[in-house]
């Protein structure tokens, strides 16, 4: 009873706020709603039996999403300046999707019915099989990393092509230390030096964010978690570094060089997994022929594939990250 | 009690609606990129409701748990998991132009950038 009272007041809120960003004309304001209705987000998937689901969305959603926007925000305008009324063509438009949408889900299975069609379909067949040939407890893992691999492995690349969009359209200028001194760029860049409290607390914080999500990395086979998450928990912690000291020093602490080679390395290291089961005669992403063993074959492959993922997804956030930072201080 | 089951599919609705007018009606080009991450938060939901099963639990099998156990389904959260790290890959690429656009208009606006384009 109590779990459900506390979903509607989880998904009221998320209209509340869902409102409040339309309704609100500084963009500022817009942004940290947003930030609050992924966390609405993440607490709504937690209750809905998806914790693997919840952790992502409170790492990228909440955390990084936010702090991208704000960069964008810094770079662009922070007033929202369209006209308070403008055609009908909008709100029509959504209140006939609006409808269609209500009159299609009145037929819809009601939530939890375990006769509903999508749970009696392949769903059953992961939920028993993963036990017998792959022996992970995490069924997410082992069907995002291992049954359906080919997906996996594409989302890796359109990360890693999103990333090399964002890096062509916001430039990678070599730093020109003869124009521009340190002093000078520190002046210009923002950061929390001059705050001692947030910069000391903060500081103190992003040792255990690292560790954390390094664990949710080694530990995504037993427990929620996995390469998406770890990568977003640990781009995090490098970037939480760099708002407190500048991105100057983000960029001494982890170099650009290296986040290259993560956002390279882990979609070949993905792909490569691929390549070495079809060298020992397997199909391609096929882990079992790994080993002597098929279940070790399985378990060595998913812990290899996830972390390519780990490592593309923390190269290419921390990347981004520091493409707004630096065009901010040009 | 019937429509309190199907209560997360109207929220689902009302986020897709309020997402959709945001990015129609806002001309300024970043009010649109948060609706589309409004308008994508909407689909997570979809998704993820459709994982519940009455009276189970997260779909880790752990050692010794009673055999009948009931686990959610697996599926949707995977595909949901991805589209999440997905959804901030393209609206990092989104905000991307936007600077771009302000930097060659000096304005994010649409209805701005398109008095500019006329002129030309």
């Amino acid at each position: 009873m109590m779990t459900i009272v506390f979903s509607l007041f989880l998904l009221t809120m998320l209209v509340l706020v869902a409102v409040a960003i339309l309704r609100t004309e500084n963009l500022f304001t817009a942004v940290m709603l947003s930030g609050i209705f992924s966390l609405l987000m993440a607490a709504n998937f937690f209750v809905l039996d998806a914790a693997d689901v919840a952790l992502t969305e409170a790492v990228i959603g909440a955390g990084i999403s936010t702090v991208l926007f704000l960069g964008a925000l810094a770079l662009t305008s922070e007033k929202d300046r369209s006209p308070p009324v403008g055609s009908w063509v909008p709100l029509i438009s959504a209140s006939a999707l609006g409808a269609v949408i209500i009159y299609a889900v009145m037929q819809a299975p009601r939530l939890g019915d375990p006769n509903a069609v999508v749970h009696n379909h392949v769903a059953p067949w992961y939920l028993e099989k993963t036990p017998e040939l792959i022996d992970v407890p995490n069924v997410v893992t082992a069907v995002l990393a291992s049954f359906r691999g080919y997906d996996t492995l594409g989302e890796v690349f359109v990360v890693f092509i999103a990333c090399m969009g964002v890096m062509s359209l916001l430039g990678r200028v070599r730093p020109r230390k003869d124009s521009i001194k340190l002093t000078e760029y520190e002046e210009r860049s923002r950061n929390l030096r001059h705050h001692l409290i947030p910069r000391i607390v903060g500081k103190m914080l992003v040792p255990f964010i690292v560790l954390f999500g390094l664990y949710v990395q080694f530990h995504g086979d037993f427990g929620p978690g996995g390469g998406f998450q770890a990568g977003g928990l640990i781009a995090a912690g490098i970037i939480l570094y760099s708002l407190l000291e500048g991105d100057w020093r983000g960029r001494e602490l982890v170099p650009e060089w290296f986040t290259s080679l993560m956002v390279a390395m882990g979609a070949l290291l993905y792909a490569g997994v691929g390549v070495v089961c079809m060298l020992k005669g397997g199909h391609f992403l096929n882990y079992s022929v790994l080993f002597e063993d098929p279940i070790k074959g399985q378990h060595i492959g998913i812990l290899l594939v996830e972390l390519g993922v780990g490592l593309t997804v923390t190269g290419v956030m921390i990347t981004v990250f520091h493409a707004f930072a630096r065009r901010g201080v040009r | 009690m019937e429509l309190l089951g199907l209560y997360n599919y109207f929220v689902f609705a009302v986020l897709l609606m309020v997402g959709l007018y945001c990015i129609l009606a806002r001309t300024n080009i970043i009010k649109s990129l948060i609706g589309l991450t409004i308008f994508q938060g909407a689909v997570f939901l979809l998704y993820i409701s459709m994982d519940k099963i009455d009276g189970g639990t997260g779909p880790i099998i752990l050692e010794g748990a009673p055999a009948d156990t009931i686990y959610a389904n697996p599926l949707p959260q995977v595909l949901i998991l991805t589209a999440i790290v997905v959804g901030i890959s393209t609206t990092a690429l989104g905000l991307a132009v936007a600077v771009r656009i302000r930097e060659a208009y000096g304005t994010i606006e649409e209805d701005e950038i398109q008095e500019m384009d006329r002129e030309q």
